[in-house]
């Protein structure tokens, strides 16, 4: 029993930066209606990033937060001004195509930089632990959960209460209203997908104190998301959020009944079942 | 002979009860103008007759036999063909391709389909358009590339929505006259309008709906000079208002119903 | 007059061009036809009835497995194995498809669950001892034609060949047919082709079997001509991808798309390959998708129709 309850804590802290990376890949599907498929690409370089600020400053992966956020913002939005931009009137398989492209020359650029070999952020903290009752906590874990609950919900209130976030917000529930009262579209398509691209590179730094990362991470962090933003709700904002738990938890859960290579299966499983029997996700409003 | 029977249907969306115990008949030959202020559920009641939409009580009849259950295209395929409101050309198809669509629900042959077709851009005035694409087209030309496509599918009964909605009315003033035509060829027809002129001069009978539930029928003459109409029509919005008035034209673009 | 020729010409080349290149190029040519045949098997749902799927590694799968499972455990040849499989996958895609049309999914939801299944089947392949798991399956190489077997690289180029002939001449049939304009009428609008009598869930169901079971055909292929199953290479996303990126290069729901892409992205991976794989590890890669990127810049409608477009042009009077 305590197993059990012991995978549901595990899962459901490592849940909450799934949650954040959700959130990003939600919010470009949302404003721009453009699957990122480069989704988890971006967020190894941000680890990457982290990475090597580590190994060669000495900069805490908690600190770092702050270069890799801006570093993947900048990336997303050059993807989506240099890229997207060009071919919004492109049939959508076209659009696939591109991110299809940008997320091989994005893993692709990391293998050439960083080689195929696992690399791990070993900070003076990565092992500390404490108990609580008779659950062990992971202090990297908890930290990571409670940073990207965080920034998961200074993201919130940007969209919120800001001027700019409820642009965003507008172009994401009807592009064509809000091109017509005459915002520039094109400019917040550009800082929606940099916002996003940001949240999943921030997400990326906070895993690396607890989970080595190759080139080829990206791919399932990507699948990852999409998975998320589908079991919660495409669009919907705590859809994202309580999706990455659920996502987290059931990973946890199917490493420890199942044996850990089949840990994907139980999301994949619940994605179908969601897809089929409430595809418009667990807390999204009507399709 | 009642070609449609429509019998206490009523449709609801949450708490929103669109359409509420609607009955109404429609005989064989008829013209029936649907009319009612924006949102009095005209569309919903299309959606519902077209098998789009399952009422949630109330029974579709079609020649006799009930529709509730069916879907849209079983619908087509018994004689009851639907238009949208807002015309739905295939965008990246000729203007002749989309019309063979609609003629193979009677035909399996392309060469048959074709030829069909090819009568039915004559009728609509569209013959010149044939190889143009879908996207290409001017609104009025959606318009009647929507008439052409539906009536390929060879049918009995003609569901139109709004099909006057965005026209000048020299474009009015024609499409009239090819409904007309339409009619003429022995067709049935349902129509909505928003557009009073085309309302007056085709129906020959009237149902009027307001908050989802029939106000008044009768002859164009009745309906118009009916109390409860002009109410309804008196606490729309401006616009509405000025219909109510004097049921003169109302500018098209008025697209929500 | 001018095509016939220029028909009989091609025809000419393509038969004896294997007998006239090295073998590496004759490797080329059978990967070029083969992923075409794919794109073409691709194209009756993604292009036509525009239904993407990105889950066609799973119909792959299960036509190379079957058939080399049939024929290593139960000594049934490939050639009739092969039909199982096609039968096996057009079962599994009218299963998705029964759950997934009558929901009414689409767009990125069709999408993501094919990807899901296909996923599911690789993590199920995983940990199928009869599958051989991680290491995966080894068939034996014994050159006997019925075996699906041949020596020398001449024979599976014909093969191959002739499955993008039989491919594209069924997508050519389709295309004539009452089927191909109602696909054609799905992809662009649902809700208007049910509307003029289409049942488009039926449709898209004949489309998704068809589209699958001609997919494992091409497994059998494969399997054939690689002798190695590995569910990680055959059942990858990126498989699935592979499939996917050649038809929508070369024209999504156009018969000469398939074709088209498939020759492109060969030469654009073979000039990849060629410069830049002595380099760092990945640089080749990079470099393939920097110009997969450059041709949708460029091409965003697809290879066919914007070659199609610039011929009209240059012809004036003769609109197609």
């Amino acid at each position: 029993m305590a197993l059990y309850v012991q995978a549901i804590v595990n899962g459901f802290l490592v849940g909450g930066v799934y949650s954040l990376m959700a959130l990003g890949l939600s919010l470009i599907f949302g404003v721009m209606r453009v699957i990122n498929f480069a989704h988890g690409d971006m967020m190894v370089w941000g680890m990457y990033l982290s990475y090597w600020l580590f190994v060669t400053a000495g900069v805490d992966p908690y600190l770092s937060i702050l270069v890799t956020g801006s570093a993947i913002f900048l990336l997303g939005a050059a993807v989506q001004k240099g890229l997207v931009n060009r071919i919004l009137d492109a049939p959508h398989e076209m659009q696939i195509l591109l991110m299809l492209g940008v997320a091989l020359v994005l893993e692709n650029l990391a293998l050439m930089v960083w080689g195929p070999d696992p690399r791990r952020v070993s900070t003076t903290y990565a092992l500390s632990t404490f108990w609580l009752g008779p659950i062990v906590f992971d202090l990297p874990k908890v930290a990571t959960f409670g940073l990207a609950l965080a920034l998961a919900l200074g993201l919130y209130l940007f969209l919120k209460k800001t001027d700019l976030g409820r642009m965003i917000r507008a172009a994401s529930d009807n592009q064509i209203g809000a091109l017509l009262v005459g915002t520039d579209i094109l400019k917040v398509f550009t800082l929606a997908f940099g916002i996003g691209a940001a949240c999943v590179g921030a997400a990326g730094s906070l895993m690396t104190p607890f989970l080595p990362f190759s080139p080829s991470t990206g791919l399932f962090f990507t699948i990852t998301s999409f998975n998320i933003v589908i079991i919660g709700g495409m669009g919907s904002f705590l859809g994202a959020f309580v999706g990455g738990l659920l996502v987290g938890v059931s990973e946890s859960l199917g490493a420890v009944i199942l044996v850990p290579s089949l840990k994907e299966i139980v999301s994949f499983i619940l994605l179908v079942l969601i897809l089929l029997f409430r595809p418009q996700g667990l807390l999204g409003g009507s399709r | 002979m009642i070609l449609l029977r429509v019998t206490g249907v009523s449709k609801a969306f949450g708490g929103l009860r669109a359409v509420r115990r609607v009955s109404f008949d429609l005989a064989e030959g008829e013209m029936l103008g649907l009319i009612g202020p924006n949102g009095a559920g005209k569309t919903t009641l299309f959606h519902l007759v077209s098998g789009f939409l399952r009422p949630d009580e109330g029974i579709v009849t079609y020649a006799g036999e009930s529709l509730v259950g069916l879907r849209p295209h079983d619908v087509c395929q018994r004689g009851m063909v639907r238009t949208f409101q807002i015309a739905r050309p295939f965008l990246r198809l000729t203007v002749l391709e989309n019309v063979v669509v609609g003629a193979l629900e009677r035909v399996a042959h392309r060469r048959e389909a074709v030829a069909i077709a090819e009568e039915m851009l004559e009728l609509t005035g569209l013959a010149d358009r044939a190889g143009s694409m879908g996207h290409s087209l001017t609104l009025p030309d959606r318009k009647r590339l929507e008439l052409a496509r539906a009536l390929a599918t060879r049918p009995r009964v003609l569901l139109l929505d709004e099909v006057m909605a965005g026209l000048n009315p020299t474009e009015t003033g024609r499409l009239i006259d090819l409904i007309r035509a339409i009619h003429g060829r022995g067709i049935t027809i349902l129509l909505i309008e928003h557009v009073m002129k085309a309302v007056m001069a085709l129906s020959q009978r009237i149902l009027v709906l307001n908050y989802g539930e029939v106000i008044a029928q009768g002859s164009p003459e009745e309906v118009v000079r009916d109390p409860k109409v002009i109410e309804a029509y008196l606490g729309e919005d401006s616009a509405g208002a000025e219909a109510g008035a004097d049921f003169g034209i109302i500018s098209g673009g008025q697209c929500c119903g | 007059m001018l095509r016939l020729g220029l028909g009989t010409a091609a025809a000419v080349a393509l038969l004896v061009l294997p007998f006239w290149v090295p073998s590496a190029w004759q490797n080329l040519l059978i990967t070029t036809f083969y992923y075409a045949y794919l794109g073409q098997a691709w194209n009756i749902l993604g292009g036509y009835a525009g239904q993407l799927s990105l889950g066609h590694a799973a119909f792959f799968a299960i036509g190379a497995y079957t058939s080399a499972i049939l024929a290593t455990q139960y000594a049934i040849s490939p050639w009739l194995g092969m039909f199982a499989g096609a039968a096996l996958a057009a079962i599994l895609s009218l299963g998705i498809g029964y759950l997934g049309f009558r929901f009414g999914l689409r767009g990125f939801y069709f999408i993501l669950l094919t990807l899901a299944v296909a996923e599911i089947c690789r993590l199920i392949a995983l940990h199928l001892p009869l599958l051989g798991g991680y290491t995966g399956l080894f068939i034996n190489y014994t050159p006997n034609p019925w075996q699906f077997q041949f020596q020398g690289k001449i024979p599976y180029y014909f093969i191959a060949l002739g499955f993008l002939a039989a491919g594209s001449g069924i997508v050519w049939l389709i295309q004539r047919s009452k089927l191909g304009a109602y696909l054609v009428a799905i992809r662009e609008d649902e809700d208007a082709s049910e509307a003029l009598g289409v049942d488009t869930f039926r449709y898209k169901m004949i489309a998704y079997a068809l589209s699958a079971s001609l997919t494992a055909l091409g497994g059998t292929f494969y399997a054939y001509y690689q002798y190695y199953l590995q569910p990680n290479t055959v059942l990858h996303i990126n498989h699935s991808v592979d499939i996917m990126i050649r038809p929508i290069v070369g024209g999504a729901g156009t018969i000469l798309g398939p074709v088209l892409g498939s020759f492109l992205l060969e030469l654009l991976g073979e000039f990849s390959r060629t410069y830049f794989a002595g380099g760092m590890a990945g640089l080749s890669v990079v470099i393939y998708g920097v110009l997969l990127i450059i041709v949708v810049l460029f091409l965003p409608r697809g290879v066919y129709p914007t070659l199609a477009h610039l011929m009209r042009r240059r012809r004036p009077g003769r609109a197609a």
